[in-house]
Formats: C-alpha cells, structure tokens, sequence
C-alpha cells in the first residue's frame, strides 16, 4: 500500500510566511508601536509600556475566557455584568466575612454563572447569543439591586494595596493576565479538553461522531470564562478601591473585538491566546497612544473603528490567499 | 469460506409512513469487498447508518464476531472496529492528521495533559501502514480531498476495524486518486478487513467486489456472486418492476416543435445531446442517477454553461440562454430539490406562487392583492392543493402540496415549455397520481412538458416518447409499442456494461 505519494498537498507557501499569515495581528502590532514611538516621545517608555500592560490586562483576562468559548464556536456577552457583580461582591461582603472569603465569593458567582449560562446553551440548544444576552440584562439587574444603585467603596485599605505591587514596571494585575494567558495556551495546545475545543468549534459533527461530550466541553469553557471574567472584577475592584454599578459596561463588546482582531474565527474552531494577547494589545497601544496624542475622545472611537474593519479585512484577504 | 465476521439478519426500520429497511439481511467476510448497490432511496444509508450507531433497528439482530451485539452510536460502533467512511468526510480541518486520526480518542495522562508523543508515533505507525505521503503533525484543511479520505482510512489502522464501510468513496476524486484507493481498498481486504463498498457506479463494482447485494424499497432482491453476473443483471434487480400505478397519458395532437437541441456539451457532465420536442408532447428522460439528466436541463435552462451545442426555439435558432432569457422566452424548470430551489418555505403560498412574477400583481410596485388572491384560487382549484388559506406557510404542507405551489408558480407566468424533474420524488402515492394527471393537462392545453424520472413505470406511463441516458449520453429513444421496461433497461445497462475507457 504506497501507491499514495503522488497524491499532492494543497497551498503552496512556506512555514515562514503561513506563520505570518496566520499571526498578522503581532505585525499591525509592531507597525503601530512604530508609529506612535515615531510620533509621541513619551510612548516608548519603559513606565508607559508599563501601564499599557496594566490598562490592556482586565480586558485581556476577559478574552481569555472569551477565547475559549469562541473556539468552541459560542458567544458570552455576560462576561461585562459579570465582571460588575464579582467586584461589588468582592467589596460588599470583605466588611461582613474578611477580604478573602469575599474575594472567593466573588470568584464563586463568576464561575456559578458561567456554569448556568454554559448548561442552558448545551441542554436547551439555545444560541449562546440568546442565553448571555438574557445573562448580560438580568445579571446587571442583580449587580443594581446587590449595590442599591450605589458605588461600594471599600473601608479596609489593605486591599488596593495588591495592585501596588510591582515587578520592574510590571504590575501585579499585568502579570496575573500574562500567566493566565500562558496557562491557557497551553491548555489550548496540550490537554485534550484544550484539543477538544478547537474539534468541537471546527466540525461539530464529526467530533459528535467521535464520541466527543460537547455538552460537557461547553460547560466548561463557560464556567472557566465566568470565573475569569470574575477574576478581571476583583482585580478592577482592588485597582479602583469601589464597586461602580456600572462597571464593566459594553466591555463585552471590547473583549469581542479584540479576540476577533487577534484572528480567532467567530464561528469557531480557530484561534489562540497569542492571537488573543496580540489583539488585546492592539486595542491597548492604540488607546494609549491615541491619548498620548491628545486626541478627542470620539475621534479615538472613529480610529478604532476603522482599524477594527481594517484588520479584520486583511484577515479576510489572507485567509483567502492561504486557501 | 471463511464465517461472516459480520451479518445482519432481518433488520427493519420504519420511519413515520415509510418502511426504509425491510427484514434486511446482509452479511460480510472478512477479507472480502461486498457491493451494496440500489437507487436513491432503497434504504443504502439507513442501513448503513444502522451500521454507524446512528440508527436503531426497530426489529432483527446484528451479529458481530459470532456475538450479537447492539451499536449504540458512532464511538461504540469505531470501538467494536466498524468504520464508516463518509461520502462527506468527517473531519475537523484545524486539526492534524494525528488529531483526526484519533478525534475522541486522544491519550492523555490521569490530568488530561495530551500524551502528543504517543499520539503521533502512533498516528505515523498508521500512516505507515498505508503508505500515505503527509505526516501526522499537517493540518487536515491543508491536505487535498483524496488525502483527507486517507486520514479517515488510517482510522482503521488505529483502531484496528474488521469491517470498513465505504459510502460512495469515488465522488469527488480524479481517476488516479481513485486508483490509488483501491489499491488501499486492496491492502485493507489483504489484512482480512470486511469491506462494504456502496456505489452507483457499475465499472468500480465490477473492478473491486467479490459479492453484490442489491437492495430496492427497503428489501434485498437478492445477494450474488461479482464474477457470476453482469452489469445487465444487476441494473435490472437495481430497477425491476415496481407497483403498477395508475397512469395518465395525456391525449394531445402534437403542434409545431417548440425546442430543438443538436450537440449539446458539457465537458465531464454530458455529450453530443440532441433532441427535440413538440407542444402537446410529453418527452420523457429516463437514465440512473448520475447519468446527467438534470445537469442536460440545467444547460438549457442556462443554470449550467454549454461547452458546445445550437438550440432552436420555435425553429429559430438563439444563442444559449441566461436564466433569465430562458424564463422571458417561456421555459419553466421545475427543479428536482424543490426546498433548496423551488420554495421559499416561511411565506405562504399565494406569495410562493406569485414571487416571480411580482411586477405583473403590482400597481405602481405596490401589491394587487385582489389579483394574486384571484391567481391562487384559481391554482388551488386547477391542481386541488390541501391548504387552510393564502396564508399558510408552505413549509407546513406535505411534500406533495409543496410540489405542487412549486408547479403553481412556474405556471402562472404561462411557459410554452416546462420542464419537470423528478416531480414526483418523496411524495406520497395520492398526490403522485394528482401530478401525473396534471402533467397529462398540461400537455393537452398545448404545452411541451420535458419529465425526468428515475422510475421507470412512471416515465413509460406519462411521456409519448422516452429518451434514455447513460454516463452523460443519449443511448436510445423509443416511442409507441418500443416503450416497455425491458427495451429501456438494455439501453441503460449495455451501455454501462462497456468499459469505462471507452
């Protein structure tokens, strides 16, 4: 049985520019720093990109999750309110129980909600659009009734001490990002579950076919995106020293946009955190150099915009050459 | 002879008023190649997604190794070494090679964490073992189709099947991919692997099967020997006589011709097509799925573009048409999946009917409502569709009352050819004889009506003249007494029964 070698691969192109093609975000990356390093003396500093990592790191945490739950070619447009609710438990309850069963209370409804929003999508076949839209209504509901409309401030000032901590320019709240992003990778590229995702989110039906549990596998890439989403809440409550009601609000929409951008395919079934971290950065630099550069604030919005359906455009022209 | 590695004895299955499988019985050996053949709709895939798990049987038993056994769903099918190759391939182009190979049945540690060093030495051992050219670590969406077919085929070295199901394997490779899996088929077979091969394509089964099993409505006509029979035998269990019906042959002088067709082709589809056809005249196309029936309408009716080929129309000739010219000169093609293309099934079925149309039911664009509920009666009554009002969704109908609006729509614009294909196919016995019957009227107001059919007694009830293809090529007309079954038959199947080379 070798009669197959005549049989010839599709595509022609080398390793080095299928990498590119497939990593473009890291490029328009790189070509945005040069810009802004060109045209603001103060963007390329050590303490401004710095505080870029820091600005880009709740996001970030959120498109982690969100990168996971669009692998698997599903939605979560809860992740804003639930970010909101694990903040105002954080704060609310650390005067009642002490500062780390809050946190972990926080911790818990994020995951809890996950696991809901994740359970109905798999055992009712709802669209995830659908099932965390209702989550991202009903969720803030909850977050105005818990807090009375109010901000919660906090009263023992040993917990915004933690952002305070600092490796060289690198704070605490960027490093949580990083690490969890790299562990997330790896869960990706490693574990079966990671595996198992991109399987689900690229042929459902074959992976149906396979014996592979998709019900569970959405379960827990929602679970794990509420629970990051709460992550981002906490670390927001510590950074801010309050709860704002209103916290977190159409960053689900941000968080989109930057797994989009970084090249994760919104019907599923490709992508990864480098793509996701590029992405998350994009948005992050443009923002900040945007600033740096005085300009208006609806004028960053307009930029954005455009550059969003820019990137995304060549995404589409290189993925058309690659096929 | 070696035991069955592999029988299956009554098996039925029925769906809500069909009977798809029929006491089926069927049985494999192991180291043979077991064609299982019939036409659309004679229960092939049921019973091979019995096989998958993907079905249960209400009735009959699957013996397996001696055993009988019961196959809950695909992966207990895979894990019991039944492997079903599917025509649409089953797999997940992010992944590699390795991936899909074992898709569901990864090694991991006790934590999860992917063992990717068994994976793929694994993966390679099974690539090996055919002889395949790509490496375990290539992603799948980057491999041609034929070696993507190879990747579902290494499963049955990983999980080392006894019995590999192919459905259909040829369909979209070239002639030496397909040489090349047979040649894997052959390796497979050597093992001693049970191999059921489905196909439509007389040459291949001839080529490669020990047995062939013929299934028509759901039941078995019979199990033969490959090197004991001929193509005509097999087309002829394939089609044989089915229920008598009750059939309307219009009653019509023929007119003017009304379409003429001289060497029409369509490279790798049909060749050298000429015919012509008559008002009042019903002209029937008969041939086996494949044989290029529909993509010859499609042409004419400029869904397809001709390679070559002159048409007349009402004795001038005119260049080939668009779509759009083809329906302005009064052609209807009433296609054959009339859900993808017929029907838009959310809207009712008055908008169905007067959708193409719509310029003539308008006033200054906005809608004439009066005059489109006027045209829906009057084609409610005319082919006495079962529906509660205009309103209803036409996706709530049954399939004959669907065909029927299909029918509806192309015949209010007043078309002096229509073109029926397969217009009678998953509906039920009542509404069948309603659209024969229709078909007959048509032609006896005037109308050329072109049928396609692959039923026989069907295309002989309801056309004065019946063309035959084959592989793309008229192989025989017959009108008058020369219309019988058995002439038709000999056409379709000499043809077939020649080398494929030719």
């Amino acid at each position: 049985m070798s009669a197959t070698t005549s049989i010839t691969k599709a595509g022609g192109h080398s390793s080095v520019t299928r990498l590119l093609m497939r990593n473009h975000i890291w490029v328009f990356l790189a070509l945005t720093v040069v810009v802004f390093s060109a045209s603001s003396p103060y963007f390329l500093t050590v303490n401004n990109l710095g505080n870029v990592l820091t600005q880009a790191a709740f996001i970030g945490i959120l498109a982690i999750g969100m990168t996971m739950v669009m692998i698997d070619g599903e939605i979560d447009l809860s992740v804003g309110a639930i970010l909101a609710l694990a903040s105002a438990l954080a704060i609310g309850l650390q005067d009642h129980i002490g500062i780390w069963p809050a946190v972990f209370v926080g911790l818990l409804s994020g995951a809890a909600l996950g696991f809901l929003n994740g359970t109905l999508v798999a055992l009712s076949g709802m669209h995830s659009f659908i099932v965390t839209l209702g989550g991202l209504i009903g969720i803030r509901g909850l977050v105005f009734i818990y807090t009375g409309e109010d901000a919660l401030m906090v009263s023992d000032f040993s917990y915004t001490d933690y952002p305070e901590i600092y490796l060289g320019p690198v704070s605490l709240t960027a490093m949580i990002f990083i690490a969890l992003a790299l562990f997330f990778q790896w869960v990706l590229s490693s574990t079966r579950h990671g595996r198992e995702t991109y399987a689900i989110g690229d042929n459902i039906d074959a992976a149906h076919d396979a014996g592979i549990n998709i019900k569970r596998h959405k379960i827990i890439n929602f679970t794990l995106c509420g629970a990051l989403a709460a992550v981002a809440g906490i670390l927001l409550s510590m950074r801010l020293g309050t709860a704002e009601p209103n916290a977190g609000k159409v960053w689900e929409l941000w968080t989109i946009i930057a797994v989009v951008l970084g090249g994760t395919r919104l019907q599923g079934g490709y992508g990864s955190m480098w793509m996701t971290i590029g992405g998350v950065l994009t948005l992050a630099v443009l923002r900040n150099g945007l600033r740096l550069l005085n300009t208006p604030n609806y004028v960053e919005l307009m930029v954005m915009g455009t550059v969003l359906v820019l990137a995304l455009l060549i995404d589409k022209l290189l993925s058309r050459q690659e096929a | 002879m070696a035991n069955p590695i592999l029988t299956l004895s009554g098996i039925t299955k029925t769906f809500p008023g069909v009977v798809a499988l029929d006491k089926v019985s069927f049985d494999v050996r192991p180291g043979e190649v077991h064609a299982l053949v019939g036409e659309n709709g004679a229960g092939k895939s049921t019973l091979m997604k019995v096989l998958a798990g993907l079905y249960h049987p209400d009735a009959g038993e699957i013996i397996y190794q001696g055993q009988p056994v019961q196959i809950d769903n695909p992966l207990a099918a895979r894990e019991k070494g039944i492997l079903l190759i599917h025509q649409e391939l089953s797999l997940s182009p992010e992944l590699s090679v390795a991936e899909n190979i074992y898709l569901g049945a990864w090694p991991t540690n006790a934590l999860g964490v992917l063992n990717k060093r068994k994976l793929r030495r694994d993966a390679q051992a099974a690539l090996d073992a055919m002889g395949c050219s790509f490496g375990p670590d290539d992603r799948v969406g980057t491999l041609s189709v034929a070696m993507q077919q190879m990747v579902e085929i290494a499963r049955s070295q990983a999980f080392s099947a006894n019995v590999v199901i192919f459905d259909e394997p040829t369909a979209s490779l070239t002639d030496t991919e397909k040489d090349q899996l047979f040649t894997t088929i052959r390796g497979l077979q050597a093992q001693g692997v049970g191999i059921v091969y489905i196909s439509h394509k007389m040459d291949e089964i001839f080529e490669l099967t020990d047995r062939i099993t013929v299934l028509r409505d759901g039941q078995v006509q019979g199990t033969v020997t490959t090197r004991e029979t001929d193509a005509t035998a097999v087309t002829r269990m394939m089609i044989g006589r089915t229920l008598e019906a009750y059939f309307h042959k219009a009653d019509s002088s023929f007119g003017d011709e009304v379409l003429r067709v001289d060497g029409l082709s369509l490279k790798g589809q049909f060749e050298d097509v000429s015919f012509s056809v008559r008002q009042g005249e019903v002209l029937g196309f008969y041939g086996l799925v494949g044989a290029g029936r529909s993509e010859v309408v499609e042409t004419l009716f400029g869904i397809r573009k001709a390679d070559r080929g002159t048409l007349q129309w009402h004795g001038e000739e005119i260049p080939l048409p668009s779509p759009r010219q083809a329906i302005d000169l009064g052609m209807a093609l009433v296609p054959e999946s009339r859900k993808e293309q017929g029907l838009v099934l959310m809207m009712g079925g008055m908008e169905n009917t007067t959708l193409p149309h719509l310029a003539s039911y308008a006033r200054n664009t906005v809608m004439d409502r009066g005059k489109e509920r006027a045209t829906f009666d009057e084609y409610k009554d005319a082919l006495s569709i079962k529906t509660t009002g205009p309103e209803q969704a036409v996706a709530t109908l049954s399939g004959g009352n669907q065909q029927k609006f299909v029918l509806a729509k192309w015949l209010c614009a007043g078309p002096k050819l229509i073109i029926l294909d397969e217009p009678t196919r998953g509906i039920d016995v009542g509404s069948k004889s309603a659209i024969h019957t229709l078909i007959a009227n048509l032609a006896e107001r005037g109308l050329a009506v072109i049928v396609i059919s692959s039923e026989m007694p069907e295309v002989l009830g309801v056309s004065h003249r019946v063309l035959a293809m084959a592989e793309g090529r008229l192989v025989g007309e017959f009108e008058g007494e020369a219309m019988t079954e058995e002439n038709l038959i000999d056409a379709v199947s000499h043809h077939l029964a020649r080398p494929a080379a030719e």
